[in-house]
């Protein structure tokens, strides 16, 4: 499915929760759509016969330095297709909902995407650091991290 | 002489167990909380992260070239993979046009070191399994494969070999001759592996049944490579994402068939694994019959900046999907790097596959995996 019809249909059962298509520059395009709606739109992606993107990739978290990001790589199996699902976060406060009761395999990335950027996945079935500590302060991925001079008295 | 106290006055009570980070069987520093009931786990949830090296923030500090060792560290026993793996994403961001040969060349190490990968997951299964004697037939093998890997670029494990535009070097007089023998050697040993192991009774026993996984809980939970194969799906990027000059080489898609239980179990996952031995061998001999002379490097400044724009590649390793997502703001260095590891998605399904097992069979589930840690922690 080419990535504008594929906007058109997000658009015309999600009206304004449709932001943007980003295409040029962008491999696979990117559907931005309004953070509150991303679950549901990403339920709507897998479940809608013509889309069927039944396979999630990769999720990332992206720090823009004026804004966060959460950016989705979805793929169908069935229709051997791609496109990218993003979300637009401000600074202050990050949160998304979760979208592992849409995909499973996103939980893991989830708690990835929380313990290295702070943005917080409502709903998760189960949101704790993962690679890092569990008390480590900070989130390393994002651009204004400070690294730490000491970790439990060990000079780092 | 009866007991004083009836049976039903005993209770069990719930274990906490412990296993890893340093157990041999976790294939790395994979820790492991298990809370049993007697020998049944009630619940196994992983914990990883103890080798995080932060490999994401490192790559937004040093250019697109001088990352490329920092990729053998992901998969260290695929690392031709991995180097490969982020050469053609760079490449696919920039717009670079890759020399014929040097496409070729880099098809010839990865299948072989996909070969040498599956030697490493099946003699370490094994291994866990009880017996000993596959492993050393495996590393037998694979020490031919690293003499190789030795002659084109130096290294044995590491081998920081692909370069953006190409590979660092032609290959040296002899090797593909000499991979014609390896290949000649290596295929009857894939039959006596299974007259060795792979049907034995006890092991199959072991395997079989054990950790199903349906077609459709392997795509939801994003399971990759020869663990999405294993549970029937027919799927490989080679084939069905073409890259490189995987076109023009004739294979087949190995996948799970249900031969000794049910379909997707550990067995199958296994045995995906060996049959993709044969397959490699296949695309292999291929390679080297084709491969045409010519330049290995394309000419690509050492620091050069694509234009901003943000591209996801991904190839397939042996460990399923190694993705690259990659950000670009117009500089020498990504503005963000986002590695997708095969085999960090694949632990996501695990605390759901080994509810109910026997404590053993989680060292099973871990085998047909073939997790390795540097992947998953990053």
């Amino acid at each position: 499915m080419e990535p504008q019809a594929l906007f058109d249909a997000v658009k015309a059962k999600f009206g304004d929760a449709a932001l943007e298509l980003q295409v040029t520059g962008f491999r696979p395009a990117f559907v931005v759509v309004a953070p509150a709606s991303i679950a549901d739109i990403a339920r709507f992606l897998r479940d809608d016969p013509a889309m069927r993107f039944d396979s999630l990739m990769c999720l990332s978290g992206v720090d823009y330095k004026d804004r966060f990001a959460v950016a989705c790589h979805l793929y169908s199996m069935r229709h051997r297709h791609a496109i990218g699902l993003k979300a637009y976060l401000p600074k202050e406060n990050p949160l998304l909902p979760s979208m592992d009761a849409v995909w499973p395999a996103a939980n893991f990335m989830e708690r990835e995407t929380y313990d290295l950027f702070g943005i917080v996945f409502e709903g998760s079935k189960d949101l704790r650091r993962i690679l890092l500590p569990e008390d480590w302060e900070g989130h390393p991925l994002r651009k204004d991290y400070k690294y730490p001079d000491f970790y439990h008295g060990i000079k780092v | 002489m009866k007991p004083n106290v009836p049976v039903e006055a005993l209770h069990t009570q719930e274990m906490l167990i412990n296993m890893g980070p340093q157990h041999p069987s976790t294939h790395g520093v994979l820790r492991v909380i298990l809370r049993t009931d007697g020998e049944v786990v009630v619940n196994a949830r992983p914990d990883v992260g103890y080798l995080h090296r932060g490999l994401e923030k490192i790559g937004e500090r040093v250019t697109y070239a001088q990352f490329m060792p920092f990729t053998d560290r992901l998969d260290y026993l695929a690392a031709m993979n991995c180097n490969c793996a982020w050469a053609w994403a760079v490449e696919n961001l920039a717009g670079i046009e890759v020399p014929e040969r040097a496409e070729y060349i880099r098809v010839i190490v990865c299948e072989l070191n996909r070969i040498s990968s599956h030697l490493i997951a099946f003699g370490s299964f094994t291994a866990d399994m009880g017996a000993f004697t596959p492993f050393l037939y495996s590393i037998r093998e694979r020490e031919k494969v690293n003499d190789l890997f030795e002659a084109a670029c130096g290294n044995r494990l590491t081998y920081n070999y692909a370069r953006v535009g190409g590979v660092s070097a032609d290959l040296p007089q002899g090797f593909l001759e000499k991979t014609k023998e390896f290949l000649d050697y290596f295929e009857p040993k894939i039959d006596e592996y299974n007259n060795l192991i792979s049907y034995n009774k006890i092991f199959v026993h072991r395997l079989a049944n054990v950790a199903a996984i349906s077609a459709d809980n392997a795509v939801a939970y994003g399971l990759t490579g020869p663990n999405l194969r294993g549970s029937g799906v027919s799927f490989d990027l080679r084939r069905d994402e073409p890259y490189s000059v995987y076109p023009k080489l004739e294979f087949d898609v190995c996948v799970g068939t249900g031969e000794r239980g049910v379909l997707g179990d550990c067995f199958d996952r296994y045995m995906v694994r060996i049959n993709e031995m044969r397959q490699s061998v296949r695309i292999l001999r291929q390679a080297v019959a084709q491969i045409p002379e010519g330049p290995v490097l394309a000419k690509v400044p050492r620091v050069f900046k694509p234009a901003a724009g943000e591209v996801y590649f991904r190839s397939e390793c042996p460990r399923g999907e190694t993705g690259f997502y990659i950000i670009s703001d117009g500089t020498g260095n990504p503005s963000r790097l986002k590695i997708r590891a095969g085999s960090f998605v694949t632990m996501n399904i695990f605390e759901t596959v080994t509810r109910g097992l026997m404590i053993a069979d989680i060292v099973a589930v871990i085998g047909s995996f073939d997790i390795i840690l540097p992947e998953i922690d990053r």
